[in-house]
């Protein structure tokens, strides 16, 4: 499924957070967001997930506008937020059911996905646990197992690694890798660090709210007098600073 | 949307709001200590004080207690409404705000939804509360606690709306401490839960007009009559009234972004 990213601008107060961006995300890959902090990322989300009403510009998720058909768009997307939205008083699978049935999915069509998701993410043994009880990296399997839950076309992740120890991070970054292939599910991970980026991914460098460089990877750093991503990286960020 | 899907999604809101009503049991007695202390200390205290005449809707002479249970009642709903309602719009539970927003049902269905599941369960604390005032020896008609149920709901969507609109409108409203002295006790003094509006006349014209125009005095109005299996016609009205319209209001007004930042 495609997401495409229409001119668009948005500002807080004075300040401007996004500015005329173009952008179209391959389909059924997994696309990179790499920016620093402050580079606009957040923004994206909120906007492309509703949180926030579009300023300016449009944005199609499988060919209907976010604007005038959300339903039709909502149903296909799901979304991992940068800080946890699970509610840690509840157990794993109250968390999951609750997920389900903003969907309109009852408990007992969405008790085997619940099953099947967390098997994927071996989970299983976790199910009635109270999401407080869980490790960082286990939360964070359990935010995705949620956003699976209604079977979207495309996964948000925005800085799903933030507060995980290297190990767990590279284990969540290969689940995704390997969700995307299996599934051909349109991935948009949103980093700041560019060891999570692997060379032959599509790229998009945001800084301040401006779109650097788009691309693949060993594309756009074959098309620079650059060595790899990093030096590519540091030197759009750094000759804008 | 279907009649099925919003179904599923409003019976997935209220057993999250009840798993977590269970879940926090602390914060549960401690809403029950306020209304008991305006109970057991306070009218306790006012009773020597102040002699009630016969009012409608009672038959007879009633203690200060008696009188004041009803407001009570509605003050339960009226810190719970509040503070569900800017937990609304600040997302203080976890970012659970979030999680509803991405839902693919209408907003304005989902807003309502959530509002109508926690007024839902800020019955569950008045209900507590009669049965604890009913040991203490008021006794209201048996059949008043049915009678009262539409009463105490209507006014429990009429205050998580007037709060989520405030809340959504008044960005210096954004801690609960705010909504406390500019909200809750302005809307809990100046109305009739606390004394009847004639005697509210007898010390003050502007007052008593003040107290005649707040909702809140109504919402206390049709919660007293309903309890003793009585109408108040003016006060349905009104309390439907202003529910409709601030609900509009709170809906079409609704802005996620403060759920971000």
């Amino acid at each position: 499924m495609s997401i495409k990213i229409d001119n668009i601008s948005f500002s807080y107060g004075p300040r401007k957070a996004l500015c005329n961006l173009n952008l179209e995300l391959k389909s059924g890959q997994f696309n990179a967001l790499l920016g620093p902090n402050g580079a606009g990322k957040s923004t994206l989300f909120a906007l492309l997930t509703r949180l926030y009403a579009l300023q300016s510009g449009e944005v199609f998720i499988a060919g209907h506008s976010i604007h005038s058909h959300p339903a039709q768009v909502m149903r296909q997307l799901g979304v991992v937020f940068q800080q946890s939205t699970l509610d840690l008083d509840l157990s794993v699978e109250q968390n999951l059911l609750y997920h389900a049935a903003l969907h309109g999915i009852s408990a007992r069509e969405a008790r085997p996905r619940v099953t099947r998701e967390l098997e994927r993410f071996e989970l299983t043994d976790r199910l009635k646990d109270k999401v407080r009880t869980l490790n960082g990296g286990h939360r964070r399997r359990v935010e995705i197992a949620r956003a699976l839950l209604h079977q979207p076309s495309i996964l948000l992740l925005d800085e799903p690694s933030v507060g995980l120890d290297p190990a767990t991070r590279q284990q969540l970054n290969h689940h995704i890798r390997q969700l995307c292939n299996q599934q051909k599910l349109t991935v948009l991970w949103a980093t700041h660090l560019i060891e999570e980026v692997q060379e032959d991914d599509p790229v998009i460098i945001l800084h301040q709210g401006n779109v650097l460089a788009s691309g693949q990877v060993s594309s756009l750093v074959n098309a620079s007098d650059s060595d790899n991503l990093n030096d590519l990286f540091q030197q759009l960020t750094g000759a804008e600073q | 949307m279907t009649i099925r899907t919003a179904w599923i999604c409003f019976n997935g809101l209220l057993k999250r709001e009840l798993l977590r009503f269970v879940q926090q049991r602390s914060r549960f007695f401690s809403a029950l200590v306020r209304p008991l202390l305006w109970l057991v200390v306070f009218a306790s205290g006012f009773r020597a004080a102040l002699g009630i005449a016969i009012i409608e809707p009672y038959e007879t002479y009633i203690t200060y207690e008696v009188y004041i249970v009803p407001g009570l009642c509605a003050m339960i709903i009226l810190f719970n409404g509040m503070q569900s309602s800017l937990s609304m719009v600040y997302d203080r539970e976890m970012g659970s705000m979030r999680v509803l927003l991405v839902s693919p049902l209408p907003r304005p269905f989902l807003l309502l939804a959530k509002m109508l599941a926690s007024s839902l369960i800020s019955l569950l604390q008045v209900y507590a509360f009669l049965m604890i005032a009913w040991v203490w020896g008021i006794e209201p008609p048996l059949w008043g606690f049915i009678t009262a149920l539409p009463a105490l709901l209507l006014v429990a969507l009429m205050l998580s709306a007037i709060g989520l609109f405030i809340s959504a409108r008044i960005k210096q409203l954004e801690n609960f401490a705010g909504v406390m002295n500019f909200v809750i006790f302005p809307m809990f003094f100046l109305s009739s839960a606390l004394y009847p509006l004639w005697k509210m006349r007898e010390a003050s014209e502007w007052l008593y007009w003040i107290c005649a125009w707040n909702p809140f005095s109504h919402g206390v109005e049709l919660i007293r009559f309903s309890l003793y299996q009585q109408g108040n016609l003016q006060a349905l009205l009104i309390v439907s009234g202003v529910t409709l319209v601030a609900s509009v209001l709170a809906v079409s007004g609704f802005k996620p972004q403060h759920a971000q930042r």
